[in-house]
């Protein structure tokens, strides 16, 4: 049996002013699941978590969260939001702030407190929020958005502005949060940034969705070539680019591209040419560039 | 739907307590009320009239000014500068309804006012009392001014919100509240007094005035208040009107509450269109 959709689109459209900023979007998101949203600035992923909020109408197409109409109590009951650049107000503590939400939530104002040491703010949680670094301020936005067991949890760029440990920790909780039957579905815009530590990636382009898919099948769709460069023993670099083919960089190194599966068959021809070779490098194409590939996309391409 | 009523209230009575604004407001009412309390009462004495009872009426109208710009200061932020700085996204996508967050918002706000008023025209009213100044019968007058001096309040704060809900800057809502405030007390005033002047063919003054007068908040309170302390022969001015009117004094309370109840749902309406 498959867990219950938590969120579902259909054929959403959205525009402001005559300019579509969301065109005919349509994905679902499972319990349990951590889903990438990617896409440039501006692509329409704000607007996406606005309509799933119930902030936004969409002008066509049809949006449900767990179940119910963006915007109802019985959806923002089980809804968490953590908007991009969150922000408080500057005059209350930390503490004061996880109250003030937990109480609008409903929940319970111990368990939130617990939150704040698990974000690393429980030396802070006594000082004015209004001298919070970005970093606390993230933290304390996500520490908020765990208030109560939500069922579906939206974050705008959650990871701008921490540091690589506060990341680490982040994807930790956001594991936890998942584990415990949570849908996440957290929006940035670079792959590098969510490394291996989401289920699922939609890449966001134009107000298109342009790949919905795992990591490792995107990585295999994208057919990307693998660089290699061969560095040839003195005054070899010719004779190397005539026997494999490629083209000479500078004057000993030689760059070629080869498609995933001749990756070994490659290497082997590499390999005859015995002691020409001083030196291989090979470059498998990073996450950045896998991400390049799908944000490039147009509609008609797919 | 309480608790998230109380919790948006008591967040703005300890914003309130946090920033200074309630012992701000506190203090500008005290001085005033004690200077007004201990300078201008000082020839009370030969007209044989409760030296309480005079500087209650001094104090309408001086709350007829002070009171509706403290409201509107606490108000002109509520929505817009809580979209300016960005903290609305987070409030409305809880699970409180845009009526508990305004209805929390007027709530709190009015405490901060009421603590305001009980303070700083309390100490005033509590020191007159002490000196022997006044009678019990004194002491129900400044129940009476603070009680409808917090209903003025909280009928400016609904036009503030109505204000704070049109724009999207809180710079532009304190300048259109700033506006409110002086079109409201000072100029309304004025274009009455006018009309009255000018008035030869005798259908303003009977007809039409008494009603203009119901309709500002801020005149029913002047009226409500003058007319009960019966001082509108020590007072003169617009006090006086009230002995003229088609209806009882205390229509003016019923007027000040329908105004609140008007611009609240005004203020709501325009809070339920906002996109955060």
């Amino acid at each position: 049996m498959t867990p219950a959709a938590t969120l579902t689109l259909k054929n959403v459209d959205k525009s402001f002013d005559r300019n579509a900023v969301i065109r005919d979007v349509s994905f679902e998101l499972r319990a349990g699941e951590r889903i990438a949203l990617l896409g440039h600035n501006g692509a329409g992923k704000t607007t996406l978590f606005k309509m799933a909020l119930g902030f936004l109408r969409p002008d066509s197409g049809d949006i449900a969260v767990l179940g119910h109409t963006p915007g109802s109590g019985a959806s923002r009951a089980g809804t968490a939001y953590l908007p991009e650049a969150v922000a408080f107000q500057k005059a209350l503590t930390g503490r004061e702030v996880m109250a003030f939400y937990a109480r609008l939530k409903g929940a319970d104002r111990k368990r939130s407190l617990d939150l704040l040491e698990r974000v690393g703010l429980s030396d802070a949680a006594n000082r004015k929020v209004g001298a919070y670094s970005k970093g606390m301020r993230q933290r304390l936005g996500l520490a908020q958005a765990l208030i109560g067991h939500p069922k579906l949890v939206l974050l705008d760029e959650p990871t701008s502005g921490l540091d690589p440990v506060s990341r680490q920790n982040f994807y930790e909780l956001i594991e936890e949060v998942a584990a415990g039957g949570a849908t996440v579905l957290l929006s940035s815009h670079a792959l590098t940034e969510v490394e291996a530590r989401t289920d699922r990636i939609l890449i966001l382009s134009k107000g298109q969705l342009v790949a919905d898919d795992t990591l490792a099948a995107l990585r295999a769709r994208a057919r990307l070539p693998i660089r290699i460069r061969v560095r040839g023993t003195d005054g070899a670099a010719d004779r190397i680019a005539d026997r494999l083919g490629g083209t000479r960089v500078n004057g000993c190194s030689v760059e070629l591209y080869c498609e995933p599966e001749g990756k070994v068959a490659c290497l082997a021809s590499i390999g005859e040419l015995g002691g020409l070779v001083d030196d291989v490098d090979m470059h498998l194409p990073s996450l950045d560039d896998v991400y390049r590939h799908f944000s490039g996309i147009t509609a008609g391409e797919v | 739907m309480f608790t998230r009523i109380f919790t948006v209230a008591g967040q703005e009575l300890r914003l309130g307590l946090r920033n200074r604004w309630i012992m701000l407001a506190t203090l500008i009412l005290a001085a005033f009320s004690l200077a007004l309390a201990l300078l201008g009462s000082t020839p009370a004495g030969t007209l044989g009239v409760d030296r309480m009872t005079i500087t209650v009426a001094s104090l309408a109208s001086l709350s007829v000014y002070l009171v509706p710009l403290i409201a509107l200061l606490l108000a002109f932020d509520a929505i817009s500068g809580e979209i300016d700085r960005g903290t609305l996204l987070l409030i409305f996508s809880c699970p409180i309804s845009r009526t508990e967050f305004l209805l929390g918002k007027a709530l709190g706000h009015l405490m901060v006012l009421t603590v305001a008023l009980v303070i700083g025209y309390g100490s005033t009213g509590l020191l007159l009392y002490a000196v022997g100044a006044g009678s019990p019968a004194g002491l129900a007058d400044f129940v009476r001014l603070i009680l409808t001096s917090a209903a003025l309040g909280l009928a400016f704060l609904a036009v503030g919100y109505v204000l704070s809900a049109l724009t999207r800057q809180s710079s532009t809502s304190a300048a259109l509240a700033i506006g409110a405030w002086l079109i409201l007390v000072v100029l309304y005033d004025l274009a009455l007094l006018g009309l009255l002047v000018t008035d030869t063919g005798g259908t303003f003054a009977p007809h039409v005035f008494p009603y203009a007068i119901m309709l500002n908040p801020a005149d029913a309170f002047r009226l409500f208040n003058l007319a009960s302390l019966g001082a509108s022969s020590l007072v003169g001015g617009m006090a006086g009107v009230a002995e003229s009117l088609p209806f009882p004094p205390v229509a003016a309370l019923a007027s000040i509450a329908g105004v609140t109840v008007f611009a609240l749902c005004l203020a709501l309406v325009r809070i339920r269109r906002i996109t955060p």
